[in-house]
């Protein structure tokens, strides 16, 4: 029988690296961190984990530390956040070019200066070209489940690539939510044994990480590139065997009440829960308005995306992070840029918000909705609209 | 075992590429050309040498091979034209020669 408990979302995730039986975990342990290795810290000192802890001196060790072991074969996990990730940043490259599946928890959050250790996801947008799986997570189930999940996926044998599980900063990691944990049966169904075909062996000398000339760089990239793009197809198998065991569906492209709706609100993580409470209640109120839940951040999901909002006239994106001196938010920019070539498709409005911490509530949600709708039909000289900033704007311009 | 291999050149795709570009035989640095950038290359003089083999226990490439005779003899396969070798020689049996001199 599976136990309904409440869990800290960062603790749920925490749990699941512990029932995905880690063998390798290495973190650092101070600010920005999380509960999240401190919880496996604690579940290695009690016995709970047989696995090697290893706390190292920074995030950039943390990394390096993970491909060494990912190396070896071992199944291995570590977890950060918003200046942390940034800190990592150059080795992110390494694991995934090296095709070693590390897990990595991100807790996201905002980038200094000014210094703020509150959420938002300029952490996550500044790695999206790193070539790791990336997914977001609503809730504490999810992330447990999307933990689970990242195991089974990056060590496909089809696969073989890293992938990140990113949770709000604080609007998740540290809310305690209740979370339906698994029999260890059924999360040994789900996720088979590690067996990385490439493990370093004294046995059998191969050289990993190897410098590559001109005449071959490009030619690694691509098979990289189609890798990470191939894998579509396992995260999706990966979705539908933890919805056939676990009884949770997911999906890469998530629609809420779209059927019809003239206006969808497009929105990533946790924000997403709060959302749909606002959807409701307009629906309840007979506007026709739906809700889309990006959960697949990469490999980006075109085919799902243009298809979930074919029929609406206006998408309105919401984005956490400001793509400086940009074509607006990130996400927006790229969802622009998926419907670019499409002969029917709505019309995009950007919004940003929730940065450093800053509380989205339903209000905000619903004056997204309709400043959108507005924007939408008598255009606006800005490129986006900042929700809730104090002062008017009237700079930000293409 | 099959013949070791170089894994370059116009007939080598992207799908040739090892997962993680992973090099799965031991060895195989020895057969990249190390020396096709090479802008100077080394003369050895055999009239000036006495053997003392200073120039190969410091060439950084290991591209210089003792012969049989007791003389040294350069690698070009492998020589990057560094001239530490030439820096070194006690008898100044060395030089430098630009590669367009041929």
């Amino acid at each position: 029988m599976s136990e309904r408990i409440g869990l800290e979302a960062s603790h749920a995730a925490a749990e699941a690296a512990r029932m995905a039986d880690v063998d390798v975990i290495a973190a650092y342990p101070i600010t920005p961190q999380t509960h999240i290795p401190e919880r496996l810290a604690e579940m290695v000192a009690n016995g709970e984990l047989d696995a090697a802890y290893i706390p190292v001196e920074s995030e950039h060790s943390a990394m390096s530390t993970c491909v060494g072991a990912a190396a070896v074969g071992a199944r291995t996990f570590t977890a950060t956040a918003g200046p942390g990730l940034e800190y990592m940043h150059n080795v992110l490259y390494v694991a995934s070019a090296m095709r070693l599946p590390v897990v990595m928890t991100v807790a996201n959050r905002a980038l200094s200066a000014p210094l703020s250790i509150w959420g938002d996801h300029s952490d996550a947008m500044s790695v999206r070209d790193t070539g790791w799986i990336q997914v977001f997570c609503q809730n504490s189930q999810e992330a447990f489940d999307m933990t689970l999940w990242a195991f089974r996926v990056g060590e496909d044998a089809g696969v073989l690539l890293p992938v990140m599980v990113h949770l709000d900063g604080f609007h998740l990691t540290h809310v305690t939510e209740p979370v339906i944990l698994p029999e260890q049966e059924e999360v040994d169904k789900f996720l088979p044994k590690f067996h990385y075909p490439f493990a370093l062996d004294p046995d059998k000398p191969m050289t990993l990480g190897a410098f590559a000339p001109p005449d071959v760089y490009s030619e690694a990239k691509v098979a990289q590139e189609v890798a990470l793009r191939k894998s579509k197809a396992v995260v999706i198998k990966g979705f539908e065997e933890l919805g056939d065991i676990f009884g949770r569906y997911y999906h890469p492209v998530e629609p809420y009440k779209t059927e019809g709706a003239k206006t969808l609100l497009l929105t990533m993580g946790s924000f997403s829960e709060t959302a749909k409470t606002v959807i409701d209640a307009k629906k309840d109120r007979g506007e026709s308005v739906g809700l889309i839940n990006l959960r697949l951040w990469r490999p980006f999901p075109f085919k799902e995306l243009r298809q979930a909002v074919k029929s609406a006239e206006i998408l309105i994106v919401f984005d956490r992070c400001i793509s400086f001196g940009g074509p607006g938010g990130p996400v927006s920019s790229e969802i622009r840029s998926t419907l670019y070539d499409e002969k029917q498709r709505p019309k995009v409005v950007s919004f940003i918000g929730g940065l450093g911490g800053r509380d989205m509530s339903a209000k905000d949600f619903e004056y997204v909705i309709d400043r959108g709708r507005e924007i939408a039909e008598n255009g606006s000289e800005e490129l986006y609209e900042t929700v809730g900033i104090r002062g008017k704007v009237t700079d930000i311009r293409g | 075992m099959t013949e070791k291999r170089l894994k370059t050149g116009p007939d080598f795709t992207w799908r040739d590429m090892e997962v993680g570009n992973v090099i799965t035989e031991a060895g195989n640095a020895a057969l990249r050309e190390t020396g096709d950038w090479r802008t100077q290359r080394p003369i050895v003089d055999k009239e000036k040498c006495n053997k003392c083999g200073l120039c190969w226990l410091h060439c950084p490439d290991a591209a210089i091979k003792p012969l049989e005779d007791g003389y040294y003899e350069n690698d070009l396969f492998y020589c990057k034209g560094c001239g530490i070798c030439a820096k070194v020689c006690p008898k100044g049996a060395i030089t430098m020669i630009e590669e367009e001199e041929k």
